[in-house]
C-alpha cells in the first residue's frame, strides 16, 4: 500500500553530468516496494512544476531502511529535484504500481535494459542473483559516454554483455542482438526488459517468436500515479483498433506481460 | 463551529467534495484517509455505456496546472451500480454521479438508471472538451443548455446539479438555462480548452492535440465565473477550478459557491481535500465565524 513520506535525502552522488543517484530514508516504503514499482516526487511546496514526478527505484536496502532512485535532468521538474542537497526532506509517495517484474518458478533471467531503462532492473537483477537464480544481463548504450553502472550490475548478474550501438565500449550493435544469440544457449526461460520504445518492441516480437515469458516495464506521460486520472493509458494487445481499450501504466503496470500490451 | 451546508437540497458535513475525473470511484484514495472526512464525493463522469477513452497521451504539465484528454474512460453505469457504488456506501459522504451522454436520449437514458440508485445526487456534464460528440457540444449554448436540463429533470427526482463549461462568452446566461431548466444546482468550471506543442517534434504533445487546462493556473479565472453566477441565477454553486488550500476555497466562497471541489488538486497531493477541509476550518476558527454558510457570497465589490 502506498504511502506519503517526507523523506531525507542522505547521499547524493552524480554519475553523469545530467544523472544523480539519490539515496533517501523511507522506512515505510522500503519495506513493501517490490522490483518493478516506482515512486512520486513532488518537486516543490508550491504549484509550479504541480505534477508530481515518477521515477523508478534503483535499489532498496532494507537494513538501512533506504530507497535509491536514479533520473536524468529532462525538464524544468528534475532540474529542480537535482538542486536537492543532503540533508533536505523530500516528499514522496510510494510504491506505486501493481504490476511488478514475477521471478517465481523461473531459474534463468534475462534481464535487458537501455539507456536510462537500465535503472528498474537493478533491484530485479540483486534480489534474483540472492535467490540463487541465474541472471544474464544485456545492458545496451549509445556509445562509451553513455556508459553506466556497469560495476554494479556486474556485482548482480551471472554474466554481464554491455553493448553500444558505435562499438566505442566492449560489444558493438544492440543488446538484442547478443540476447538473441544466447537465448537458446543459456537456457533462458524468462526475459525482463526496461529502455526505450524500439528496444522493447524487438524484445516483445523476441519473446513471442521463442515463445519466452516476457515482462517489460512501460512508462507513459502520467497525471496522478496513483489510479486516478487514468491519464497513462496503454492499449492491450487483445483490443481492436476500433474498440480499444486502455489499461494504466500507473496501475496494471509499470511492468507488463510483453504480450498482453501493443506498445 | 458548525461546518454543514446544503448543496442544492444534498446534506454535506462540510463544503469540500472532490471533483469528477480527479478522484476515480474513490478506491485509490481510500488508501490514503477515511473518505467519510469529505462533504462529498463526484464521481468519475460515467455514462449509459463503457468508453474507452482517448488515445495516449493523455495528460500533460503546464504551468501551475496540466492538460488532459481523457475521453471519459469509464465501466458504464451498470458496472458503477454493481461493482463501485456499494464500496462509496459505505463511507458517510455525499455520493454525487458525473453523467455523461453523447446524445439527449442517452441523457435522459442514464439519468433514468441513475434515478433508481442509492446516489445522493447527479451532476450533469455538460462540459467535458475531449470527447467529439454530446458534453460541452449541448453546454456551450443557452439553448442546448436548457433543452437537455429540461428532458432530465422529466425523469430525474434526485438533486441535479449542471456542470458548466467556462469555454463561452457569457457563462451567467448559460446558468440561467440550468435554473430555467429547474436544475437544482450549477457546478463551474469544467476545464478551459487547450493546447500545448512539442517543439522539437512541432506537433501536440497530447493525441488529441487539444485538452482541458486545469490546476492553480485557471483558478482566477473561476473564481470570477462563480462570481458572474452568483450574481445571475438563485440556485446553489459548487465551485472548483485550481483549488488546492483552505484559502482557495473561502475564495470561491466569498465570490459565491456553497460548496467546493477539489479537482487536479488531488493529482499533486492525495491530501489535498483533507488539507482543504482543515484550512477551512482554521480560517472559521481565526475569524470567529460560527457556521460555514455564513461566508458564501459575502465579497465586497470594489
Amino acid at each position: 500500500m502506498p504511502t506519503l513520506q517526507l523523506a531525507e535525502l542522505v547521499e547524493k552522488k552524480q554519475i553523469k553530468p545530467d544523472i544523480y543517484k539519490y539515496s533517501i530514508q523511507v522506512p515505510e516504503i522500503v519495506k513493501t516496494a517490490k522490483p518493478g514499482n516506482f515512486i512520486e516526487i513532488r518537486i516543490t511546496e508550491g504549484t509550479d512544476p504541480f505534477l508530481r514526478r515518477p521515477i523508478s527505484i534503483y535499489q532498496l536496502i532494507p537494513e538501512k531502511a533506504i530507497l535509491e532512485f536514479i533520473f536524468q535532468v529532462k525538464g524544468k521538474g528534475t532540474e529542480k529535484l537535482s538542486q536537492k542537497q543532503v540533508g533536505d526532506k523530500i516528499d514522496v509517495l510510494g510504491p506505486l504500481g501493481f504490476g511488478t517484474f514475477k521471478t517465481e518458478g523461473k531459474q534463468k533471467l534475462a534481464i535487458i535494459g537501455g539507456g536510462i531503462g537500465i535503472f528498474p532492473l537493478y533491484e530485479l537483477a540483486k534480489e534474483a542473483k540472492a535467490e540463487g537464480k541465474e541472471v544474464y544481463t544485456y545492458l545496451g548504450f549509445r556509445n562509451k559516454d553513455f556508459v553506466m553502472l556497469e560495476e554494479e550490475f556486474k556485482q548482480v548478474s551471472t554474466n554481464l554483455t554491455i553493448t553500444t550501438d558505435d562499438g566505442s565500449y566492449q560489444e558493438k550493435g544492440f543488446a538484442i542482438n547478443y540476447l538473441e544469440k544466447e537465448l537458446t544457449e543459456k537456457g533462458i526461460e524468462a526475459i525482463y526488459a526496461c529502455g526505450p520504445l524500439p528496444m522493447l518492441k524487438a524484445v516483445q516480437n523476441l519473446a513471442k517468436e521463442k515463445s519466452i515469458d516476457c515482462q517489460i516495464s512501460l512508462e507513459e506521460r502520467m497525471g496522478c500515479g496513483i489510479g486516478a486520472c487514468l491519464g497513462c493509458a496503454v492499449k492491450t494487445a487483445k483490443s481492436p483498433k476500433e474498440a480499444p481499450e486502455y489499461w494504466h501504466v500507473c496501475k496494471a503496470g509499470p511492468v507488463f506481460k510483453a504480450q498482453d500490451v501493443e506498445i | 463551529m458548525n461546518t454543514k451546508i446544503n448543496l442544492a437540497g444534498i446534506e454535506m458535513k462540510n463544503p469540500v467534495t472532490v471533483a469528477s475525473g480527479t478522484f476515480g470511484y474513490g478506491r485509490e484514495f481510500d488508501q490514503f484517509f477515511d473518505l467519510s472526512k469529505l462533504g462529498g464525493i463526484i464521481t468519475k463522469g460515467t455514462s449509459l455505456k463503457p468508453k474507452s477513452g482517448n488515445k495516449p497521451p493523455r495528460v500533460c504539465e503546464t504551468a501551475s496546472g496540466m492538460l488532459n484528454s481523457i475521453g471519459l474512460q469509464n465501466p458504464g453505469v451498470e458496472y458503477f451500480a454493481q461493482n463501485d457504488l456499494p464500496f462509496l456506501r459505505k463511507f458517510d459522504t455525499a455520493i454525487i454521479v458525473n453523467a455523461c451522454g453523447s446524445s439527449i436520449e442517452e441523457y435522459v437514458e442514464l439519468c433514468k438508471i441513475l434515478n433508481t440508485l442509492d446516489i445522493d445526487g447527479v451532476e450533469l456534464n455538460l462540459s467535458c472538451p475531449n470527447v467529439k460528440e454530446g458534453c460541452m457540444a449541448f453546454g456551450n449554448s443557452y439553448e442546448g443548455v436548457k433543452k437537455v436540463a429540461s428532458e432530465v429533470r422529466k425523469v430525474l427526482d434526485k438533486p441535479l446539479i449542471v456542470k458548466l463549461t467556462p469555454n463561452v462568452t457569457d457563462i451567467a446566461s448559460i446558468a440561467k438555462a440550468v435554473e430555467d431548466a429547474g436544475a437544482d444546482g450549477v457546478s463551474l468550471i469544467n476545464t478551459l480548452l487547450g493546447m500545448k506543442i512539442d517543439i522539437e517534434k512541432r506537433k501536440p504533445v497530447l493525441a488529441n492535440n487539444t485538452g482541458g487546462l486545469s490546476g492553480p493556473a485557471i483558478k482566477p479565472v473561476a473564481v470570477r465565473m462563480v462570481y458572474q453566477v452568483a450574481q445571475a441565477v438563485n440556485i446553489p454553486i459548487l465551485g472548483m477550478g485550481g483549488i488546492t488550500s483552505g484559502e482557495d476555497a473561502i475564495e470561491f466562497m466569498m465570490a459565491g459557491a456553497t460548496a467546493v471541489s477539489i479537482g487536479a488538486g488531488n493529482f499533486m497531493d492525495p491530501y489535498t481535500s483533507i488539507h482543504t477541509i482543515e484550512g477551512i476550518e482554521n480560517y472559521l476558527s481565526k475569524h470567529q465565524i460560527k457556521n460555514v454558510d455564513e461566508i458564501v457570497g459575502t465579497v465586497e465589490m470594489n
